[in-house]
């Protein structure tokens, strides 16, 4: 049922993507799943961008059109390839800018401006334009231009230290993880300028720097430093509220149950269910406090327990009897969660070259205009006839004129 | 509807939202208010749970003492109110009619008991957009199962993937799943906003904690549907290089650590032999690190010895600094490391300070000034701000009761007896 089921929340929006990895794509896919048109301007075959050629490949076999890292953040959205070092690729780029609403981007600092595509250039053809700009750091400042990729912001943006062992070297959170804090305080900024647009008629400039939206996510533990002077370390799994608090080993390879027990009742349905009910007696875990004291001999205890037990059995029989847990999800799980399918999180389209293939929907759902995902990522350059024909209104000659300048190569 | 001269100026300054999150959902209505709008936190009279929650100011346990409730509520006004009342659903009807937004995250079904779920509220105010912020959605298998942080991770496949490999998955040490979610709820709350300026018509926003997560998952999601395998947890290591090689891609320095990663090829040779030429400084090259040709580099296909002899000269150079010494050798050098920041750290950035992004907010209940991270976003026209700090419990009653609803104040008196506001 992946279709469309009327009027989407942005029907009408027009955004121009010049982003590319994902802090930048992920913004725009969030607008095109909600309804808003989104032209991806792209590098051609000999400028392919980075994700393009990003693992996983369907089949594990490379190519720019089989790439499930790219073809996440690049559902729903028309590409079209322009070399914009060619004069006429930057005619067709600017006139793109004319008839948009939206500009993102995330590039580099600078390079917008290099190209000839900074605001204030944009401007001069869409005076009420909004444009966003995604970076690591910012536009300004002294490091603004210090290149690094997006698993190193994590650890500038102070994530990687506060995750792992007290004992060992941090273990870096997942992936590139202020890349994807960062896109949907963008889209909330988008959205607020266009609403600021829509009352005033000015468009404005937007400078998203991961590092700032990231630390957003660390602002108790930063008044907790300025007020306190405390630096929040590392501390596994544990919380200085909940006890027991942790990821126990369950039966098959690699797999794991996450258990918090927050409150003292909690607690004596635990030893129910786990069939010690001396413990629940002992005055020497009735407590928070004093389970705290006991926390790693706890941990043994219950993960002795569950060794024996599916992680999924365990979820469902420790929620019925009011306890947090929940299976720690892999791929497979996911994509068999009943939770996410009631949800239908995913969405399965099928691409030219992938064949049916599954992209993320949005976490929320508006109940008058629910969002979609309409089409697979596009191919490279799919859609060069189809933008310069629909949207930038081309004859037939300009269009073959421009083939012939190898502008989209 | 109250204003202040420099709320006129933000992009959000002509709406108004009711927020009646606990620590869920606080960011959701924050967001809100840092781009102008007028934001009233309404909270039990006994205040909101979520003021229990640590850490504290000055460690004293407090509810007008939590840092937590500071961080994620300022450009906040507070109301006191007893939702659970027949004059408190009234009031509430009350500051429905005149409100834009209405934010939550009660338990699936808890307002709709009460007569106050979405479908209740739109009879009062058709436009009004209702987001409610829940572990899983409102309804669904999952529906009425507890999701804290750590289930949350787990559930939404981030927690698989964080960790070393040889333990059990670890998750961030500061709760992160409900800011995500949060920020969704903002996200998708001003799309139906989108629709209500130009249609009239409002809607209801049901957000999934679950699902916020799993958008954190980058390539790790199609990894399995693509190649059937999965992408393993890999600690302080990078992973996807070849024959089961390992690289550090968090280092350990002289007082911390660093990130960095050798990454092959033509496009990262230039910054491999700025690493060489550094090392060369240091006294720390030799022949076999020296006579390496970066262009030809391919990670996927060298094998462990090649990697380990790497990362082995690496690790000297890096022990013998501390991370500030390399960050700053690194752009020095023309070369990609980021240090591992702690907290202390981001207070002393010179990135940061240089933006303006620590801001001191004024605590006159305190007689203090805290310094705060500051705006998510520079928004050149209608900027992004503190304005001024969380409310204390029933802070704007009076305001809002009295001059706003007009209530008398007898009638405020009575109320409060009653133990509805």
């Amino acid at each position: 049922m992946n279709q469309s089921r009327g009027r989407e929340a942005l029907e009408g929006l027009k955004v121009v993507d010049f982003g590319w990895f994902v802090a930048g794509p992920m913004m725009t896919k969030f607008l095109a799943d909600n309804g808003a048109t989104v032209v991806l301007v792209e590098g051609g075959l000999s400028k392919v961008q980075a994700l393009r050629t990003g693992s996983p490949f369907k089949d594990k076999k490379p190519g720019v059109n089989r790439s499930g890292y790219f073809a996440m953040y690049a559902s729903g959205k028309y590409s079209i390839t322009l070399n914009l070092s060619h004069p006429r690729g930057l005619d067709i780029a600017m006139r793109l800018v004319a008839w948009a609403d939206v500009v993102a981007e995330s590039f580099r600092p600078g390079v917008m401006k290099e190209l000839g595509l900074d605001y204030d250039r944009l401007k001069t053809v869409n005076p009420s334009v909004i444009m966003v700009s995604s970076t690591n750091q910012g536009q300004t400042g002294p490091q603004a231009r210090q290149p690094g990729v997006g698993t190193q912001l994590v650890s500038l943006a102070g994530f990687t230290e506060i995750t792992g062992w007290p004992d060992r070297v941090p273990a870096q959170p997942f992936g590139a993880y202020t890349d994807v804090i960062a896109p949907r305080f963008g889209v909330v900024a988008i959205l607020a300028a266009l609403d600021y647009r829509r009352r005033t008629g000015k468009g404005q400039y937007i400078d998203l720097s991961q590092y700032e939206a990231g630390i957003q996510f660390l602002a108790p533990a930063a008044l907790d430093y300025s007020v306190n002077g405390r630096v929040l370390k590392r501390a596994g799994n544990e919380c200085p509220y909940a006890c027991p608090h942790n990821v126990y080993p369950c039966v098959g390879e690699d797999r794991w149950c996450a258990i918090a027990v927050f409150s003292d009742q909690e607690w004596q349905e635990l030893c129910r269910l786990m069939e010690r009910p001396e413990l629940g007696q002992d005055p020497k875990f009735s407590t928070l406090g004093s389970r705290k004291q006991s926390e790693e001999y706890l941990d043994q205890i219950i993960g002795s327990w569950t060794r024996s037990h599916r992680a999924e059995e365990l979820m469902d029989k420790l929620q019925s009897a009011g306890i947090a847990a929940g299976v720690v999800s892999n791929g497979r799980d996911l994509r068999e969660d009943s939770q996410l399918k009631y949800r239908h999180h995913f969405w399965v389209i099928d691409h030219p070259e992938m064949g049916p293939h599954s992209y993320d929907g949005p976490p929320y759902l508006l109940s008058k205009t629910p969002a979609s995902v309409k089409r697979s990522a596009p191919c490279l350059g799919e859609h060069n006839e189809f933008v310069c024909r629909e949207f930038l209104e081309m004859s037939d000659e300009e269009f073959l004129d421009l083939i012939e300048t190898g502008v989209f190569d | 509807m109250s204003d202040t001269a420099n709320r006129r100026d933000q992009a959000l300054s002509s709406y108004r939202v009711l927020d009646l999150t606990d620590e869920k959902g606080y960011l959701c209505g924050r967001i809100l208010g840092d781009l102008g709008a007028d934001v009233i936190k309404i909270e039990s009279p006994q205040g909101d749970p979520g003021r229990n929650i640590g850490p504290f100011y000055k460690d004293m346990d407090d509810p007008e003492k939590s840092l937590l409730w500071f961080a994620y509520n300022y450009n906040k006004r507070g109301i006191t109110l007893d939702i659970t009342k027949d004059a408190g659903k009234e009031i509430l009807k009350k500051l429905v009619r005149r409100a834009d937004f209405l934010i939550e995250s009660f338990p699936p079904g808890f307002l709709d008991g009460l007569g106050l779920g979405y479908e209740d509220l739109r009879q009062v105010n058709e436009r009004l957009i209702h987001t409610s912020i829940t572990p899983f959605g409102q309804d669904g298998p999952y529906r009425d199962y507890k999701g804290p942080d750590l289930i949350g991770m787990a559930l939404g496949g981030y927690l698989y993937l964080t960790g070393d490999i040889d333990r059990p998955p670890v998750r961030i040490s500061a709760p992160q799943a409900y800011l995500h979610a949060s920020t969704d709820a903002a996200v998708g709350t001003l799309m139906a906003h989108y629709h209500a300026v130009s249609t009239g018509e409002g809607q209801h926003v049901d957000v999934s904690m679950q699902q916020s997560v799993v958008l954190l998952l980058m390539m790790a999601r199609p990894y399995w549907e693509l190649t059937g395998t999965y992408l393993k947890r890999t600690g302080s290591f990078r992973s996807g290089i070849g024959s089961g090689a390992l690289q550090p891609q968090t280092w350990p320095c002289k007082d911390g650590c660093v990130s960095y990663a050798v990454f092959g090829g033509p496009q990262f040779a230039p910054f491999n032999r700025a690493m060489v030429k550094w090392l060369e400084m240091e006294g720390l090259a030799d022949e076999f690190i020296t006579s390496i040709d970066w262009d030809t580099v391919d990670m996927m296909t060298l094998d462990k010895g090649f990697h380990d002899a790497v990362s082995e000269r690496i690790s000297k150079l890096f022990l013998s600094h501390t991370k500030d010494e390399l960050y700053q050798g690194a752009i020095a050098h023309g070369l990609m490391l980021y240090p591992g920041n702690s907290i202390e750290d981001l207070l002393a950035s010179p990135q940061l300070q240089s933006r303006g992004f620590w801001v001191e907010v004024e605590h006159p209940e305190l007689s203090d000034k805290i310094t705060y991270p500051g705006s998510f976003a520079h928004i050149s026209d209608t900027p992004c701000l503190i304005r001024f700090r969380a409310p204390c419990i029933g802070e704007h009653n009076e305001t809002i009761y009295g001059q706003e609803l007009g209530m008398l104040p007898h009638e405020r008196i009575d109320l409060k007896m009653e133990g509805v506001i």
